[in-house]
């Protein structure tokens, strides 16, 4: 369709051609469904290249479109996948199909694959991140250290763990989309505030004043630019977390919607990265495709894995001295604890504050004894109990004062 | 690479849409809409020996990219990790096309005055000085004229007579505002001036855009360019760049080299090293005199401090550790 629309003679071609113009239209129209940034200017200019002679040779052209329509690394990388499966007929991965980036969401096609994944993955581990009505109580059953919650008067003191009732998890959901609604107003209100350091721009100033013949009558003033704050939050989904998992992942759903600047990833025995697919607006959603991504939770902890994936290939792009790290988990480390203490340590240089909540710390007679948390402790810097919402909101002037 | 195109092809000649008489059909008839791109095909191995005559070995995927650029006109972006020589493919770019290479680094607060162009006040306030008494109007053509105009490097990039290289390095360390600006300059490569007025580009310079990543580039930006992704070399290639880049560096002695720090780059490692730290090291091996990594462990060991730059890496890879990496190079 877009190279058909750019070509002035489309009538006038025989039937071949528009055979392979639609099948190019077809081409791109799979691209866009499985996120790639394909505007009708790539559709154009995909034209041109068949047209220049690079259609005579499928592999040649497969590396020129692959330069073409990829935008970064992950297009980079499944493009070839995609082209093998379109034009030479050969079968696709699965994982490039099915875990698209988000720009993908809008399609019906990918949108109906990911339903019918999130079906069939229903009955497995997968989801049991997911406190639904159904398998709580269950999960409940085999819990018995619940009586350390603090005594419920108003909901907002509930331990996560005893919200069993669907309308009291919707109204928890509901409350942690408010608090990271105002944590981001007060935030974004005390970067105002600080806009301070003023220093006279010495060239600005003489430019300005060229018409009063050179003499500084008006001074221009040099104002530092704040970065707005960037919040890292890092959900431990393994499975002695899984009865907060979903009001956690939740609040970070509200986080990612109501910050400018946010990121998330979830790890179990390894690290996600799932800030693309939390962007969805509809919750519901969100939590399907996470599902989807987050295969294998449920199961073991290895936090100091996961930090490590962590520091290696996302922290240079997610951190910056005005970052705060998020870091929800109850410290039960599978892994190794000294590799957690080192890499809490590379952590700790990257960012400005690193928050560690523990929903367990609220229990009574918990000491933070596993040792895990006993290596990285020393580098966080706050150390707070977050298994009710009122907990959650307590954090909200220390977030502030980042 | 070669092999699988063959084993594409055969499987294409299957594929009813690769059938040789309806394609010659059809590129014939888009070929007569658009003569004059056809001779875009040939250079591209003749690219890759242009770069290679420059000192940089690029492999086949680069050098499509490069012909791609050529033949779309648009710029090309270049990401991948630090120290895999994403800047010196703008620099053999210059060079194979004998050009002058145009070079904007970004960073954090880099503004159009930095970027495109600026008044030189201080000969402007000269100039108002000296012409005391003269009529305004004279005044202000004579100090808003292209005498005092100050060329940064968009805007020089696009009033060059033959068309330059424009390197634009970093665009990640720049603001988002910044890149909106630039999208709009790479698009219609004009610059309007407001006391002078709209200059159009007299050439178009090829455009290269380099990004580390550490920030997500606009789709915007990212859907102008063509995309590559530059990633650590496979042992041939790096041998054979050390050999291009490093005079006195056998053929032999090379391959160790590449075989080496392939090897090191398999640790776990804070920093994995770049072919700049290959090079450095080669040059270092080099300079020492030595012919045959396997008869100088110590020195090899020893050395290896131009490839770990992080004290935990240098901690991690002991002597033991560097002797059977070292023992892996056949």
């Amino acid at each position: 369709m877009s190279c058909c629309g750019t070509n002035p003679a489309y009538d006038e071609l025989d039937e071949v051609c528009r055979l392979v113009s639609a099948r190019l239209a077809a081409f791109l129209r799979t691209l866009r469904d499985n996120g790639f940034p394909v505007g009708l200017h790539e559709g154009r200019d995909a034209a041109v290249l068949m047209a220049a002679g690079y259609i005579e040779r499928p592999g040649l052209l497969r590396s020129a479109f692959k330069h073409l329509f990829s935008a970064r690394k992950s297009d980079w990388d499944k493009f070839d996948g995609l082209f093998d499966a379109f034009w030479l007929g050969r079968r696709v991965k699965s994982r490039s199909m099915t875990m698209g980036s988000v720009k993908a969401a809008n399609s019906p096609s990918l949108k109906s694959l990911q339903d019918k994944r999130s079906e069939r993955t229903g009955g497995d581990a997968a989801t049991d991140q997911i406190p639904s009505a159904d398998d709580a109580p269950e999960a409940r059953a085999g819990e018995g250290r619940m009586e350390g919650a603090s005594r419920a008067d108003n909901l907002a003191e509930i331990d996560f763990r005893k919200m069993a009732d669907p309308e009291q998890i919707e109204e928890a959901h509901n409350v942690a989309a408010r608090l990271a609604k105002t944590m981001r107003t007060r935030l974004t209100r005390r970067d105002l505030a600080r806009r301070r350091g003023y220093r006279l721009d010495l060239r600005r100033t003489i430019h300005s004043n060229i018409s009063h013949g050179g003499v500084p009558i008006s001074l221009v003033k040099r104002q530092r630019k704040e970065k707005p704050l960037r919040l890292v939050m890092l959900l431990d989904a393994s499975g002695s977390m899984s009865m907060y998992t979903g009001v956690f992942l939740r609040f970070i759903h509200g986080v990612l919607d109501e910050f400018r600047e946010a990121e998330a990833f979830l790890f179990h025995t390894r690290l996600a990265y799932v800030s693309d697919a939390m962007k969805e607006k509809d919750p519901a959603r969100a939590l399907d495709r996470l599902s989807i991504m987050a295969q294998g939770a449920g199961g073991g902890t290895k936090i100091g894995e996961s930090l490590q994936t962590f520091n290696r290939w996302h922290a240079a792009r997610v951190l910056h001295s005005r970052s705060c790290v998020m870091i929800v988990s109850d410290g039960y480390e599978t892994g190794d604890a000294a590799l957690l203490g080192r890499e809490m340590a590379a952590l700790a240089k990257r960012c400005r504050r690193i928050v560690w909540l523990n929903p367990m710390m609220a229990w009574r007679g918990y000491a933070p004894e596993a040792a895990g948390i006993k290596a990285a402790l020393p580098y966080v810097d706050l150390y707070a109990p977050a298994n009710t919402l009122k907990s959650l909101t307590e954090l909200e002037p220390y977030l502030a004062k980042l | 690479m070669e092999g699988a195109q063959i084993v594409i092809a055969s499987e294409a000649k299957q594929s009813s849409f690769f059938e040789k008489e309806k394609l010659d059909c059809f590129v014939a008839s888009l070929l007569a809409m658009t003569a004059d791109n056809a001779p875009a095909m040939k250079t591209r191995e003749e690219i890759a020996q242009a770069l290679a005559a420059s000192g940089y070995i690029a492999d086949s995927e680069l050098a499509t990219a490069i012909s791609l650029m050529q033949l779309l006109k648009r710029p090309l972006l270049l990401e991948g990790e630090a120290g895999v020589g994403k800047t010196e493919v703008a620099k053999a770019l210059a060079a194979a096309h004998a050009t002058e290479l145009i070079r904007l680094q970004c960073y954090e607060g880099l503004d159009q005055s930095a970027a495109l162009y600026e008044w030189n006040y201080q000969r402007q306030l000269l100039a108002i000085q000296a012409h005391r008494g003269d009529k305004a109007d004279t005044i202000e053509d004579q100090i808003f004229s292209e005498k005092y105009l100050l060329e940064r490097p968009l805007l020089a990039a696009i009033r060059r007579r033959t068309p330059p290289v424009l390197l634009i390095d970093e665009i990640d360390r720049a603001d988002d505002e910044f890149e909106a600006f630039l999208l709009e300059l790479l698009s219609d490569f004009q610059v309007s001036i407001p006391e002078l007025g709209t200059i159009t580009a007299t050439t178009i310079p090829h455009v290269i855009l380099t990004s580390n990543g550490t920030r997500e580039l606009s789709d915007a930006l990212r859907r102008r360019c063509l995309y590559h992704y530059v990633d650590y070399p496979d042992v041939d290639r790096e041998a054979r760049i050390i050999m291009a880049r490093i005079t006195g560096a056998g053929a032999s002695l090379s391959l160790q080299i590449a075989r080496m720090v392939e090897n090191v780059r398999k640790e776990e490692l804070r920093k994995v090293p770049g072919v700049a730290e290959t090079l450095d090291w080669a040059a270092a091996l080099v300079g020492l005199g030595v012919r045959d990594l396997h008869d100088v462990p110590e020195t090899v060991h020893e050395t290896l401090m131009c490839l770990l730059k992080t004290h935990e890496d240098k901690s991690r890879l002991t002597r033991e550790i560097s002797e059977r990496l070292l023992g892996k190079v056949a």
